[in-house]
């Protein structure tokens, strides 16, 4: 997410009066108890998944020495599969597959909703009803069917980048509504009216001023994306059609594991532990952001 | 009214039309079913070697002799075919599965068995949301609203195929301890149904609809109950509420008639929507279940690169989310006084 950058014409004055206003989002943050606890949480997830794989002495494929379903122990905490994985190794390396689709879904559909929302707003008329009715009809499909499809067709060779840019092309429609939306309010306001008296270009208007202003909803729009995005790479690679092995994913492993959870709890629990915490603080840190970036939010809650 | 629905339903046809013709060029970009086939047919014949007559005759029966718009023209309209293609006719064109494999036949079967899960679990979602939404706003920053809220979210965190494998196993692990079934774990009905009488019959789905129910209940819960508790929230703060109390109306009155009537719009509203979005969720539930359903067919159509058979799906499903919306629209009008469609 690009800060809003001031432009040259009024550098001095806006951008004190930006860092005063990013303060005060970041301190009414900082009083959503629940959503800075989520936020920590979140980025020991990240910790985890990215540095834990380099530290730990297993990696998530298969090793002779390691014994076949060994319950969680010192050598192995999360226990072993029944081939001969650690699971700790596996839960980190799915997730960290799982949180590098999510956040590139996140960054391509927040990418192009927003310009798309933006541009459809800004020019209204004949354009914005053209891309909206395009919405509309991208909105039709049943995405999860036609990215299992599309996923499908690259079998064999699918990689964790084909899942997210598939889900990232067919999931940007919901943020373009949300930006339009702000963007039709946005507008009309002074300040753009200011812009195009000094003679800033349509494109300079819509990436430097009109984004910016719609920075709040196209945050929470992205934390949203994340969430969905974790659930349908789970759910994609659930039915086979997502991450393969002998690469793996939180959803790879509970598939494997769907009928352990009573026999082998630690083959099933852990890594679905892992997507609802993922979830769960994702969009907890999106709901303090949302109260955060809303200005007409009283500053007393919960 | 009327000119508002006949309105929206004529927009729709673009929409969909546009809509399946995206979708049916992203189908076929998504792989070549005759190599699927030619792989199956030689490690089907002896020598491994497939006559091209053979697969000539395919790619014609499939259609796949001709280019994709021709395909899609044909598809659709059916002009030009051997009499089994054309949806606008009624016919949903070739299956790479067999040649005689009906689609239509197939899809409306399953849709059946498909809508009742559905519907049963919706229903049920949403009832138990706005229980708990309800209870939720009246309680409001109290624990009960806290653990409530917590549940919503967690519901709305919760992989739908990790809760219905753990349904499932939870079940199979009570059959086990009992000794007996209690739990059916597997299918829509029991495998030999014949020597049933009605009643038994009705029985045996009901008992077979329990867990899946269960488990796709989730997808519709977590939305409905937000929603329920901030429009009941938004009620409760409103200044006729106030009156009411103040004109010395019992709490109970002033919950049931005038507070809640109001709040239920907005989740009434959602049905729609949470129907057409639980076709999604289905087909993880009937996955795991093994339920002979649309979800499945979906998902072996996917693998068995059925072009056809998933666009007769993304068909079905597409035109349910636009008869979704406008039920949304027209149940807000219906309910809500102030909204009026000219």
């Amino acid at each position: 997410m690009a800060e809003p950058i001031p432009s040259i014409l009024d550098a001095d004055a806006l951008a004190a009066a930006e860092r005063g206003q990013w303060r005060l989002v970041l301190r009414r943050f900082l009083r959503h108890r629940l959503a800075v606890a989520s936020l920590v949480l979140f980025l020991l997830v990240i910790v985890f998944a990215f540095i834990g794989p380099l530290v730990w002495k297993w990696d998530h494929l298969l090793h002779r020495e390691i014994p076949s379903l060994a319950s969680p122990s010192a050598d192995h905490p999360f226990g072993t599969t029944r081939a001969g994985n650690d699971v700790l190794a596996q839960v980190m390396r799915g997730t960290q597959q799982s949180l590098k689709v999510a956040l590139t879904v996140a960054v391509l559909a927040t990418g192009i909703g927003s310009v798309w929302g933006a541009v459809a707003g800004f020019y209204r008329g004949w354009i914005d009803t053209l891309m909206m009715r395009i919405v509309d009809v991208i909105f039709v499909i049943p995405f999860l069917a036609v990215a299992a499809s599309l996923s499908g067709a690259v079998r064999g060779g699918v990689t964790w980048f084909h899942i997210a840019v598939i889900l990232g092309l067919v999931g940007w429609m919901g943020t373009a509504r949300v930006v339009r939306a702000m963007v039709l309010s946005v507008r009309e306001q002074e300040f753009i009216e200011a812009a195009r008296a000094v003679g800033a270009s349509d494109p300079r208007i819509i990436f430097r001023h009109l984004v910016p202003n719609t920075t709040g909803v196209i945050i929470v729009a992205a934390t949203l994306e994340v969430a969905t995005a974790i659930l349908a790479e789970a759910g994609l690679s659930f039915v086979g059609l997502g991450i393969q092995p002998p690469d793996t994913s939180l959803g790879l492993l509970i598939s494997s594991a769907t009928s352990a959870a009573f026999t082998r709890p630690w083959l099933f629990y852990f890594p679905g532990v892992f997507i609802i915490v993922i979830c769960l603080t994702v969009n907890f840190i999106g709901d303090g952001l949302r109260d955060a970036l809303d200005p007409r939010q009283t500053m007393v809650r919960r | 009214m009327y000119a508002y629905i006949a309105r929206r339903l004529l927009l729709a046809v673009p929409i969909l039309i546009t809509a399946s013709m995206l979708a049916f060029a992203l189908v076929d970009l998504s792989g070549d079913p005759i190599a699927d086939l030619i792989l199956r047919l030689q490690q089907s014949t002896s020598d491994g070697t497939v006559p091209q007559a053979t697969i000539d005759a395919e790619r014609e029966r499939l259609y796949l002799d001709r280019s994709m718009p021709e395909r899609y023209w044909l598809w659709l309209t059916g002009i030009g075919g051997h009499g089994d293609i054309g949806l606008l006719q009624g016919e949903w064109g070739p299956s790479v599965r067999a040649e005689g494999h009906d689609i239509g036949g197939e899809i409306g079967a399953r849709f059946l068995v498909t809508l009742r899960l559905v519907l049963i679990a919706v229903f049920m979602a949403i009832g138990l949301a706005i229980i708990t939404g309800v209870v939720s706003a009246v309680r409001q920053y109290r624990k009960t609203d806290y653990t409530l809220t917590f549940i919503g979210f967690l519901a709305l965190a919760m992989p739908t195929f990790w809760l219905a494998a753990l349904i499932k196993e939870t079940g199979i692990w009570v059959n086990q301890r009992v000794g007996t079934t209690i739990f059916y774990t597997i299918g829509a009905t029991s495998p030999d149904t014949r020597d049933l009488t009605l009643g038994q019959n009705l029985g045996d789905i009901a008992g077979h609809l329990i867990l899946p129910t269960l488990a796709l209940m989730l997808t519709g819960y977590a939305a409905a109950s937000r929603y329920q508790r901030s429009a009941m929230l938004d009620v409760l703060n409103s200044d006729y509420i106030r009156l009411a109390r103040a004109k010395g109306l019992r709490n109970h009155v002033v919950m049931r008639r005038h507070a809640l009537r109001t709040a239920l719009i907005p989740v009434a509203t959602f049905a729609p929507l949470a129907i057409a979005g639980a076709f999604s969720g289905v087909v993880i539930v009937e996955f795991i279940f093994n339920w002979r359903g649309l979800g499945t067919y979906l998902l072996e159509s996917i693998i068995n690169n059925d072009s056809y058979a998933v666009m007769g799906w993304l068909v079905l499903a597409g035109s349910l989310v636009v008869a979704a919306n406008l039920a949304a629209d027209l149940l807000y009008a219906a309910l809500d006084p102030r909204i009026r469609y000219g």
